[in-house]
């Protein structure tokens, strides 16, 4: 079956294995890699300004992949990822900064430092059934920012922090151009992560303890653990891409990362579809500089699509897809 | 030590605090009547405020005409968001109710900076003495009056909810919806009435704290800091929330006061609540007054 090149009609999925293939024909997974190939010459074809929205699009997509383990997956919302977004940066900074820890190793640390702090936020709502944890979260936001603002040894105060640039074996990566390659390695590279995740026992578990919390638990499966475990999660994958960001930027301020933000990322995984990681990178390319309308856009599109589609574009992109490979038969 | 100065700040605290009452008792209304967390609380303040303003600048109106003519817009106001939003919400994950209040207090914050511009804006003076003294202490007008509309807005709910039928029907309704509704109460209109009336509620608290400090998107706060409250007081409990918002007045005043005499930090006034939060919810979740029954996973 894994060598197909297409899937026959009906549902012959006879063994788990088969069910949980990432790439259900060899097609497709030719096509992903064609894909990624094309992305590559992104650099090369791409105009600066279509680049640099590029390398947002894939660093906030590792935002809302990790957001969206959380809100998807296991069912409970965040609204301070922004804030969490924001401290992976200042680690970063702030360890290729004051120690002669390379960039290339600091990403990774702050990912880890970010889900810590996530975790002592979280991990008293994460045990609590429902709407705690996005008050915790929202405590969390308000108490992130005004750390940064008040800790001048980490984040410079009022002074934005700076940023070492990339840097490979001592080779430094310097313009969009190369970076471009650094984002795209670390989405591909959380998105294999995280499929593969939800394709292991503890992503069942996620979904199970989203689904049915108490038939999940009778189980067998640690609501406890796993509820923390998805925080920490979203929070790392929240780090990873908020150094990643530093490192784009090359300074870190408090700026714009206020509870819209936060809002904003909600709204990047309610409209790519919860519980689908594909959809998540067909989400709008969102970038900063808000104005009112925008907001509003954003407000209105979220009501409207929790209202009208719950399942998020990358329902209806299935939908598609489906309807055109069975094209002009429909069964 | 400046007891002068503490006193002061108690007072600041007791009149904040029974305003962050007022409005913790309309988020608790509406989440005991209808199970929805509203992220959209401290908007609708908001959106009292700047009807009001409208009414009382741009149509020249007497206070005591724009005020009633608000709480009817906002009655209308509040029905609409529910019967719209809301209602084809029912039966849906918590977690969509609660990603459709935060967006739409989204979408109420940026239209309200759209039409009316970031900028404050000075509410038309409603009373002429400027302050009473009481013992050593100034307290100005507006706080008497602040004071005083609270707690009056405090006795009319708890006569509501224990004389009225309409409250009567939503305690049974937020005890148990299918027995409510078996004995003859409809719950489709005690969902509404819980948003009409919170929505009026919170409308006469956005125009107190307007008539204090003037209109600005600044007072959408509220909304956020009622969750400090709601979850000292315990979420589903109304005297809990009064309590509760009190309690965190006072305790943001006396944050500030610890901080300028002692820790010079700045600002802790506005965060000493949040960290309060998340104390309470790791050692007493379901707070002082709230039903015992949050499960533990």
């Amino acid at each position: 079956m894994a060598n197909s090149t297409l899937l026959p009609a009906g549902d012959f999925r006879s063994s788990y294995a088969v069910d949980t293939t990432i790439f259900p024909t060899t097609t497709s997974r030719n096509f992903a890699i064609l894909g990624i190939a094309l992305i590559c010459l992104a650099p090369v074809i791409f105009s600066d300004y279509w680049l640099s929205i590029l390398i947002q699009i894939g660093i906030y997509g590792i935002a809302a992949l990790g957001l969206n383990i959380l809100v998807g997956f296991t069912g409970q919302i965040s609204i301070g990822h922004a804030a969490f977004f924001l401290l992976g940066a200042f680690t970063s900074a702030y360890i290729s900064n004051k120690t002669s820890i390379p960039v290339f190793f600091a990403i990774p640390l702050a990912g880890v430092v970010t889900a810590i702090v996530g975790l002592i936020f979280g991990l008293p709502a994460a045990r609590l059934k429902g709407l705690y944890l996005v008050i915790a979260t929202l405590a969390a936001q308000y108490i992130l920012i005004d750390f940064f603002s008040r800790a001048e040894w980490f984040t410079g105060g009022s002074v934005p922090a700076m940023a070492e640039p990339f840097s490979i074996f001592g080779y430094v990566l310097r313009g969009d151009r190369q970076y471009f390659y650094v984002v795209l390695a670390y989405v591909v590279v959380s998105y294999l992560l995280v499929t593969n995740l939800m394709r292991s026992r503890d992503g069942r578990a996620l979904v199970a303890v989203r689904d049915h919390y108490l038939s999940a638990e009778i189980m067998g499966i640690n609501l406890t653990k796993y509820r923390t475990l998805s925080f920490g999660l979203a929070a790392f994958f929240a780090g990873i891409a908020g150094a990643l960001y530093a490192h784009y930027q090359l300074v870190v301020s408090n700026e714009g990362f206020g509870i819209e933000r936060s809002i904003l990322f909600l709204a990047m995984v309610i409209i790519g579809g919860t519980g689908s990681i594909m959809g998540i990178d067909k989400a709008l390319a969102l970038n900063n500089n808000l104005t009112f309308l925008r907001e509003i856009a954003i407000g209105v599109i979220i009501i409207a699509f929790l209202v009208f589609e719950p399942d998020g574009l990358a329902h209806r992109w299935r939908q598609i897809k489906a309807y055109w490979k069975l094209y002009p038969f429909s069964h | 030590m400046n007891t002068q100065f503490l006193l002061q700040l108690l007072v600041n605290g007791l009149v904040v605090g029974t305003l962050y009452g007022v409005v913790a008792m309309s988020f608790v209304l509406i989440y005991k009547a209808t199970q929805v967390v509203n992220f959209a609380q401290g908007e609708l303040l908001l959106i009292g405020a700047w009807v009001c303003w409208t009414l009382l600048t741009k149509y020249q109106v007497p206070f005591w005409v724009g005020m009633p003519m608000t709480l009817v817009f906002m009655f209308v106001f509040g029905i609409l968001i529910q019967v719209v939003i809301l209602r084809p919400l029912i039966g849906e994950p918590i977690i969509s109710v609660i990603m459709v209040t935060i967006a739409l207090s989204a979408v109420f914050q940026a239209a309200l900076k759209w039409i009316f511009g970031v900028n404050p804006q000075p509410f038309p003076r409603v009373f002429n003495s400027q302050a009473v003294t009481i013992g050593s202490l100034q307290i100005q007008t507006v706080y008497v009056m602040s004071l005083v509309v609270s707690v009056l807005m405090m006795i009319g709910m708890a006569w509501f909810f224990k004389v009225s039928k309409w409250g009567l029907a939503m305690r049974a309704t937020a005890f148990n919806q299918q027995v409510a509704q078996s004995l003859g109460i409809s719950v489709k209109t005690v969902f509404a009435m819980a948003w009409a009336i919170s929505a009026m509620v919170s409308a006469v608290a956005g125009v107190v704290v307007a008539v204090v400090n003037g209109v600005s998107s600044g007072l959408s706060i509220y909304g956020i800091k009622v969750f400090p409250a709601v979850i000292l007081g315990g979420l589903d409990s109304i005297a809990g929330a009064v309590v509760g918002g009190i309690i965190i007045g006072l305790l943001e005043n006396f944050a500030q006061f610890i901080d300028s005499e002692y820790l010079h930090w700045g600002n802790l006034y506005e965060i000493a609540p949040f960290y309060v939060l998340i104390i309470i919810l790791m050692i007493k979740p379901y707070g002082l007054f709230g039903t015992k029954d949050i499960e533990r996973v």
